[in-house]
């Protein structure tokens, strides 16, 4: 059915957008992924940075080595066969989250919006297994899709200015997690101990588009604990394989 | 040895040709503003094209020689001089032990470039040494320059017979394209969410730039673009030169520290060739946007490389 709607469009002299799609769902996003993918184990001679979205996928090009009618050619095969190929096994990130009291202080608003009580709240939000759509707005940060829809609450009135690294929050209909401090309008629920981005690590990033993510509840002890391997770099990430 | 920071006027950062890479992780690119002028400054001195150099905005730099150099100036002019002495700008130096350099503000023009010969002694970050201060990492400390800091070279023996009579005329002589620069694009990617009216204004009307215009894109005002219905989009890719048309209707063309990106249409794609003028625009220079097609524009690009690589050609490094 996408196949029908995806369009090549121009980015410029040195960069071109695969569009499958205007909707954000996981069928559509399976197809960026897959695509992605299968570009970035081919490796086009000329092609030197891919970016995925939700529903479309920018390839920046050097157009003195393949000129962008030879690139679509290229792309139309790789979308004929990519759309065949089975979605890869999905790879979990268990992101441990101290939730509420001092790292989420704003739990307690969305408590007051949903009706829900405090381990109620932390119960919905740490069930749901989330997929990454995509990575994008700060390096690492992953919009991630499926928060269940009653604990949806606005965002805050007023931005704080500063928001930690690893901060957890819910603004509207998305949640997720802060890669590096920066301001922002989320409401605040939890923080994790992990680096979702360490630019000194050998990968800086946890996880990519297309992983999911699984948030743990863990006590302020072990969110003390985990923040020290973190720290001395002795920290496995738990992952699963479904 | 190296150079003692004195003075860094509106901003000052270590910036390469950009951590590449690392898109699809949300990491902007970074790198000089304007590439051409990186290109040269590093030419001029003998280095690898892609070496880091300091990004200077507007002017107002000045820096003592702890040791000798042989050092390029590039870009805007922004009236450099040493121990008093006006230096020629695309010109590789000479500079002794213990001399002063130290620029003015520039009359035209926004970005200089100073490479020194051999580079500056640095720690790489993820493919790059370019500074992105948001991230905090990379050129010095993950910030921009500041007066005392100190930054070493590569080597301290400078040779300054290798680069002897190193010169160029720059590609985009800076006051003549500057007073009202043609950016040229290409429409799209999402050209499609404009009404013809709203298309015509944008290859037709004068835009002013901006005042809060900086590394990451440069805002303009003028006559409103008009959208079919709305300018979100779900957000998607975003390439070098996009240009943005926010609620607003007012154009925003994305540069170096751009994020990958963005939830507004994008109604055009300012040509890679032309992002070294975008690079020396300032706050109240006039555009106006001329469309080009993309055959246009890979002749242009290939143009331009050429006059590039004719230069590094011009001397063995």
């Amino acid at each position: 059915m996408e196949n029908n709607e995806t369009r090549f469009l121009y980015a410029g002299d040195t960069a071109l957008v695969i569009e499958f799609g205007n909707a954000i769902n996981e069928t559509l996003n399976a197809r960026v992924r897959n695509v992605y993918n299968a570009l970035k184990a081919m490796k086009i001679d000329g092609v030197y940075d891919v970016i995925p979205t939700f529903r479309s996928i920018l390839i920046n090009y050097l157009p003195d080595v393949i000129t962008f009618d030879k690139l679509r050619k290229r792309l139309n095969k790789v979308l004929n066969t990519a759309s065949s190929v089975a979605i890869e096994k999905k790879r979990v990130i268990v992101v441990p989250v101290a939730y509420g009291g001092v790292y989420g202080e704003d739990i307690k608003d969305v408590c007051a919006h949903t009706g829900l009580d405090e381990s109620e709240v932390i119960k919905l939000h740490s069930s749901t297994t989330y997929l990454i759509y995509m990575l994008g707005f700060l390096p690492g940060f992953a919009y991630l899709g499926g928060l269940d829809k009653r604990l949806v609450t606005p965002r805050l009135k007023n931005p704080r200015t500063k928001i930690e690294a690893g901060a957890v929050g819910i603004g509207g209909e998305q949640t997720g997690v802060y890669p590096l401090a920066s301001p922002g309008g989320w409401r605040l629920i939890g923080r994790t101990p992990l680096k979702p981005y360490d630019p000194h690590r050998e990968s800086p990033f946890l996880y990519k588009a297309g992983d999911y993510i699984k948030f743990r509840p863990v006590t302020i002890a072990e969110y003390e604990l985990i923040s020290n391997a973190v720290a001395s770099g002795s920290y496995i990430c738990e992952e699963d394989i479904i | 040895m190296g150079i003692r920071i004195k003075s860094v006027g509106p901003s000052c950062t270590i910036q390469d040709a950009g951590r590449l890479g690392y898109m699809d992780f949300g990491f902007p690119v970074s790198g000089c503003m304007d590439a051409d002028s990186h290109y040269i400054a590093n030419v001029l001195v003998g280095n690898d094209p892609k070496d880091a150099v300091i990004e200077i905005t507007l002017g107002g730099f000045s820096c003592d020689f702890t040791s000798k150099a042989v050092v390029a100036l590039t870009g805007c002019d922004a009236q450099f001089e040493i121990d008093g002495v006006r230096v020629p700008m695309y010109t590789a130096i000479y500079v002794d032990k213990g001399a002063h350099l130290r620029c003015g503000y520039a009359k035209t023009g926004c970005r200089a470039y100073l490479a020194v010969q051999s580079g500056f002694y640095l720690k790489n970050v993820m493919g790059s040494v370019s500074t992105n201060v948001k991230c905090k990492i990379g050129g010095y400390l993950g910030r921009a320059l500041m007066k005392e800091d100190l930054l070493f070279f590569n080597s301290t023996e400078p040779n300054i017979k290798r680069v002897n009579n190193r010169s160029v005329k720059p590609r985009v002589p800076n006051s003549e394209h500057l007073s009202e620069a043609v950016l040229r694009v290409i429409l799209g990617p999402q050209d499609d969410y404009f009404t013809e009216k709203g298309i015509n204004t944008f290859l037709s009307a004068t835009y002013t730039v901006a005042n809060d215009s900086d590394r990451m894109g440069i805002k303009t005002t003028g006559e409103s673009v008009e959208s079919k219905a709305g300018v979100d989009i779900i957000s998607d890719g975003m390439p070098l030169g996009g240009v943005q048309i926010p609620a607003s209707g007012m154009p925003i063309i994305m540069a170096a520290d751009r994020q990958t990106t963005g939830g507004y249409a994008k109604i055009a794609t300012v040509i890679s060739s032309d992002m070294p003028v975008v690079a020396q625009l300032r706050p109240g220079n006039a555009i106006k946007f001329e469309k080009v097609s993309v055959s246009e524009a890979v002749k242009i690009y290939k143009d331009r490389k050429k006059y590039l690589e004719n230069i590094s050609k011009l001397w063995k490094r």
